[in-house]
């Protein structure tokens, strides 16, 4: 006799998915607990913490939606190993457009949004056909290329970076701006995702050849996928440019890049939600192992190895599962 | 070119590298008419699909599609001019159920246009086209996961999103392989009630029996070559394809 785990839908998942889901409580709460305890709690927590955690709370919004902008690429079938080209554009133009033209940092984030996301999309474009490790390679390689650029040739500041930059009205702007932007963006970005139009995207990271022979254009949608995730990508870099009052080289490291995948990775890819939860323990956690000095960096590789190799689906997939499934025991022949 | 031909290949090359895999390649087609393109395997019947369809560019040669120079143009510009194909290997997308891979054709401008606006329920439409290939709609079975759908179902399917895209030519390549008698049996109505429509189709096929059924015309290739040209009951009597098949006794 042998026994196999067997997974079924909880009732209440069930329930929830039915008319009863509108007539009580506690099908209503099944529902919206999961959505309500990010949006409270992002909420709330610039309010109870000291000013030190709240510079790290900035942090772990910048690398969640750096996070959620790889997570969206990675969905297209586009892994980028150079988040911090999109990062360091959207920094580069919201520090520009403040330090030479005057833009208010208000003005000057949305400006930078869009540009960063047209910009990144134009460098990429011509190496949209190639796919796996070569598109991956590329985009790995262009900040690398940006950072030697402007040493050499001394623009924008050259190696000095461009200082003074306008700050954001007030700490409590700064704070719960990111905030809302990076709600706005998970749950948006989770609606688009399960459109019909997210469904293309995914399709194309599948299946290529069949979307392409449905008479749908995959580069002109690649193309888009780019436009939204370098947007999301350059708006935390502007966003970081204002906080810091000051864009220079550093906005091309390759902590931008590597980051937000482990961020990714360890919360659950392809869920968008892993995505933010991988950047709200990595971030913190990274933080928290700077008391014990030098071997930080061992101390948290330990750590990202044991979550990849004890949850190699993600800590999402797995409270996801947990909260909509039971596990049994079940014999069978 | 005749009043009623769609579709006109005309001396068409195609080499990768040393290998010539299609060579002077000369065939027409008549609207409505249902073309049969055998010959054994490697003798080039999917690249002539697949240059057709503009996955692959020709080296030489020209395809006119009603009229217009089709070769070397991006696959997706030719099924927007109403060429749609199935593949040999379905591939469905495995996590989604039947009726959602259903929404990557609809959601083409093509389908867009024709199903009646853009912001339609694409869902129901699906479901519409499902129940025309077979899937039976007091049944699950095009709500099940495409991953738990035996090959019968998953030919349907790609038969159903090639539909969707209201083509006036479609291309089947190998839509019978990998499926018992029976599904065969139970496909070759569907197939029939297409004809009766008014499309093209062209059938890439090794089930010669049941092809030999319902083709107007077949046209035979081996090496990349056309060796034969006709009515289904006299290409098998050339005695070029009862050697290409058979294997040369002489």
């Amino acid at each position: 006799m042998q026994r196999r785990l067997e997974r079924l839908d909880r009732g209440i998942k069930v329930r929830a998915e039915d008319v009863f889901a509108l007539c009580s409580w506690r099908e209503m709460l099944y529902l919206l607990s999961p959505r309500l305890i990010p949006i409270l709690g992002f909420l709330v927590l610039p309010l109870v913490l000291s000013n030190y955690w709240q510079k790290v709370l900035l942090s772990v919004a910048v690398f969640a939606l750096l996070a959620l902008s790889w997570d969206v690429l990675a969905q297209t079938g586009m892994i980028s190993l150079g988040q911090a080209l999109f990062f360091g554009l959207g920094a580069y133009c919201s520090g520009i457009l403040n330090h030479a033209f005057g833009f208010h940092p208000l003005l000057a984030l949305p400006a930078a949004t869009i540009l960063g996301g047209l910009m990144s999309t134009a460098f990429l474009l011509p190496v949209l056909r190639l796919r796996g490790i070569y598109f991956s390679m590329v985009t790995l390689i262009i900040p690398l290329m940006l950072v030697r650029i402007v040493e050499a040739t001394k623009i924008f500041g050259g190696t000095e970076g461009l200082s003074g930059i306008t700050p954001l009205p007030s700490k409590w702007v700064e704070l719960y701006l990111i905030v809302a932007v990076l709600l706005a963006a998970l749950f948006g970005l989770r609606r688009l995702m399960n459109s019909d139009y997210g469904l293309v995207l995914k399709a194309i990271r599948d299946n290529d050849r069949s979307v392409t022979n449905a008479g749908i254009n995959i580069y002109w949608f690649k193309a888009q996928a780019l436009f939204i995730a370098g947007s999301i990508a350059a708006l935390a870099g502007a966003f970081m440019t204002h906080v810091y009052m000051f864009v220079g080289m550093p906005v091309f490291a390759l902590d931008y890049s590597i980051l937000p995948i482990a961020a990714a990775v360890v919360g659950g890819p392809g869920t968008l939600a892993g995505s933010v939860l991988g950047a709200v323990i990595l971030v913190p956690l990274s933080e928290a192992l700077r008391g014990i000095g030098g071997l930080r960096i061992v101390f948290y590789g330990c750590f990202l190895v044991v979550f990849i190799v004890g949850l190699p689906e993600g800590i999402f997939h797995y409270i996801q599962r947990k909260y909509h499934q039971f596990e049994r025991w079940v014999e069978v022949e | 070119m005749g009043a009623g031909t769609i579709l006109r290949v005309n001396s068409l090359f195609k080499n990768f590298g040393g290998i010539q895999a299609i060579t002077d390649l000369s065939f027409d087609l008549a609207q409505g008419e249902l073309l049969g393109l055998i010959g054994p395997n490697g003798s080039g019947k999917t690249t002539a699909v697949n240059l057709i369809t503009g996955f692959v560019k020709p080296s030489k040669g020209e395809i006119t599609y009603r009229g217009r120079s089709i070769a070397g143009m991006a696959p997706y510009k030719i099924v927007r001019l109403g060429i749609s194909r199935t593949f040999q290997m379905v591939k469905p997308f495995y996590q989604l159920p039947a009726y959602k891979n259903m929404i990557i054709p609809l959601y083409s401008p093509r389908a867009g246009q024709l199903a009646g606006g853009r912001f339609g329920d694409r869902d129901a439409v699906a479901l519409d086209y499902l129940e025309d290939v077979g899937f039976e709609r007091d049944s699950n079975v095009a709500y099940k996961s495409a991953s738990v759908l035996p090959q019968g179902y998953l030919k349907r399917l790609e038969l159903a999103k090639a539909m969707a895209l209201k083509p006036d030519l479609v291309i089947l390549d190998e839509l019978f392989s990998g499926l018992s008698l029976a599904e065969v049996a139970s496909i070759i109505p569907i197939i029939e009630k297409l004809r009766a429509e008014g499309k093209t189709i062209i059938m890439i096929e090794h089930r010669l029996k049941e092809l030999f059924r319902i083709a107007d015309r077949v046209v035979v290739l081996n090496y990349g070559r056309k060796i034969a040209d006709g009515p289904p009951g006299l290409v098998t009597q050339t005695e070029e394809v009862r050697k290409a098949y058979l294997g040369a006794e002489d």
